[in-house]
């Protein structure tokens, strides 16, 4: 195979990825988009074998079945560890990247242009410092790491400081390739680095900070497409960092925050006791109060966090959705796009327990649909529903646009207890007229409700 | 700069503007899985560590790129095998009655 056909494969393979994002967009074309995306990786990798300069293939052939071996396991993952196994397949990729990217230098200098050094030390950093944040991502996700923030004095400017280093002595090599002996700063510093910028970040920040070190690695590649002159690795590398960055701004607008504060904000640490210390009311009742009024509910909205996930009660729910739904009660989903560790994340949960895509509502769809709906039902959700959000100015979480749950005719709650949500601040839903708090575990309270909904009344 | 770079640049522009016109457009719904197929798709990595583990031109080349492939490798395995198994949980309509 000669470097044109090679070329022109390459070219049909980009095209194959674009579409596979583009049918990505409805569920309905959306496996379709997978397919594209591995017939365009088997045409390339397939090309790249006819390359001339490879000279032997067992150690090729070797990693290929290593990396299967690897890869088949990371696949076929609980759907609820979904949020860390994405963040350990951006810690693989940066590796990636950045071994290759050593390689290069070694390989390479002192023959290599500014431009080329420019792309290669930023491929280097940004590798490096993705591979130990997403490390550590994962690690908070899976609990193995503590999920609350951890904060010291100072830490913006040692981290600050961390980075600049690593950005001079980058700036340095780019004009004197040479000084090889510098090379390893820039890989070591961005490891540091990258788990300095992720223990301040808390467990709610997750969506957000996955997003963000996705853009990261899908920078990186495209870096090492512009050392290695792969137009096709540019091209991937382009998408996955658009793609990462269009969901790390839809998450900040979701929570109302810049960048900036959630990389340097440790939001959720300190706990600001705030202006409510009147004693306030919250009613509760039982599964079978709950029981009851759901059954002569005509239309019912149920708001699903990260709470439901951490129960594993997304199946429970999905009983209480059949029988209120055998019974004619128009049940939907509103679900808010930072609810869970990742973006879409509650979205797939509930797709998993057998749950109609078209029930699922996003918050532009569903507050509107609030105020003609009998009952919101909250299931380890909080500050997303919290309508301070939107009266209290004094709320550190004002402005932030929420699921306006209040708006409903009746609320109910599960809730294991009145403890403040992640931002530290009282929840204003749970003392309302029209609130019902149901306390106790998600799983165990939903399954009573169910319980009583079937019994006696037989469907 | 030379003429190849600039085309780089080029395409790097144009395919930036092309993933946020794509993705700008998939729902919300499907954001997880457009995660995981973007990972799967940055798994394209994998060939130039292909050329530099093949070409052997030094020991250190050789082991970074191999070690490159069966990094970049289980990302597209793991990564399309995810994103297909995710998506085939999304169905439509009334689900099936237990």
């Amino acid at each position: 195979m000669t470097e044109q056909l090679i070329q022109l494969v390459y070219i049909v393979a980009a095209a194959l990825f674009i579409l596979s994002l583009r049918w990505l967009s409805a569920p309905s074309t959306a496996r379709r988009g997978v397919l594209a995306g591995e017939v365009g990786m088997l045409l390339a990798v397939g090309a790249t074998l006819f390359n001339h300069q490879i000279v032997a293939y067992h150690w090729i052939f070797l990693a290929f079945a290593l990396g299967a071996v690897i890869g088949v396991p990371l696949g076929l993952v609980q759907m609820t560890a979904v949020p860390q196994r994405t963040a350990l397949s951006h810690a693989f990729g940066a590796f990636a990247v950045t071994l290759v990217g050593t390689a290069e230098f070694y390989l390479d200098t002192p023959d290599i242009s500014p431009f080329m050094m420019l792309a290669l030390t930023m491929e280097v950093i940004l590798g490096a410092l993705t591979f130990t944040g997403s490390l550590m991502a994962a690690g908070k996700l899976q609990e193995v790491l503590p999920q609350r923030p951890i904060t010291y004095k100072g830490q913006n400017v040692v981290n600050l400081s961390l980075l600049g280093v690593a950005v001079a002595v980058a700036a340095y090599l780019i004009f004197h390739p040479a000084a090889s002996y510098l090379f390893p700063v820039i890989i070591l510093v961005p490891l540091v680095f990258g788990v300095m910028m992720v223990i301040p970040i808390g467990g709610a920040d997750m969506p957000t900070v996955i997003s963000l070190l996705n853009s990261y690695a899908g920078l990186s590649a495209a870096m090492m497409g512009f050392v290695l002159d792969s137009k096709l690795l540019i091209v991937a590398g382009a998408l996955d960092g658009s793609s990462g960055f269009i969901l790390s701004v839809i998450m900040c607008r979701a929570m109302n925050r810049s960048f900036t504060n959630v990389l340097f904000g440790a939001f959720g640490q300190v706990q600001p006791s705030l202006a409510h210390t009147e004693e306030r009311i919250a009613r509760s009742a039982s599964a079978e109060d709950a029981a009851s009024i759901l059954e002569s509910a005509s239309s019912v909205i149920i708001v699903p966090g990260y709470g439901m996930a951490v129960a594993q009660a997304q199946h429970r729910v999905r009983e209480l959705y059949d029988v209120l739904t055998r019974r004619g009660v128009n049940v939907r989903f509103a679900i808010h796009p930072v609810a869970g560790r990742m973006p879409g994340h509650m979205n797939v949960l509930l797709a998993e327990a057998d749950i109609p895509y078209d029930k699922l509502l996003d918050m532009e769809e569903a507050n509107p649909e609030f105020p003609q709906t009998d009952v919101a039902l909250v299931i380890g959700a909080n500050d997303v529903t919290n309508p301070a959000a939107r009266n209290d100015r004094n709320s550190p979480i004002y402005g932030m646009p929420i699921l306006e749950v209040d708006k409903a005719r009746t609320v109910m709650v599960i809730k294991r207890s009145l403890s403040p949500g992640f931002a530290g601040v009282d929840n204003d839903l749970y003392y309302l007229d029209k609130t019902l708090m149901l306390f106790g575990d998600a799983k165990a309270f939903v399954g009573a409700i169910v319980r009583e909904l079937s019994h006696g009344h037989s469907a | 700069m030379t003429a190849d770079t600039i085309a780089s640049l080029y395409v790097f522009v144009l395919a930036g503007f092309i993933g946020f016109e794509v993705i700008r457009r998939v729902s919300p719904l499907l954001h997880t899985p457009l995660m995981s197929l973007t990972n799967a798709l940055d798994a394209i990595a994998v060939v130039g560590a292909i050329v530099i583990a093949g070409q052997q031109r030094s020991t250190l080349g050789t082991v970074l790129g191999t070690l490159a492939i069966v990094a970049s490798m289980s990302n597209a395995v793991g990564g399309f095998l995810i994103t297909d198994r995710m998506l085939r949980m999304f169905k439509k309509g009334e689900p099936r009655k237990p």
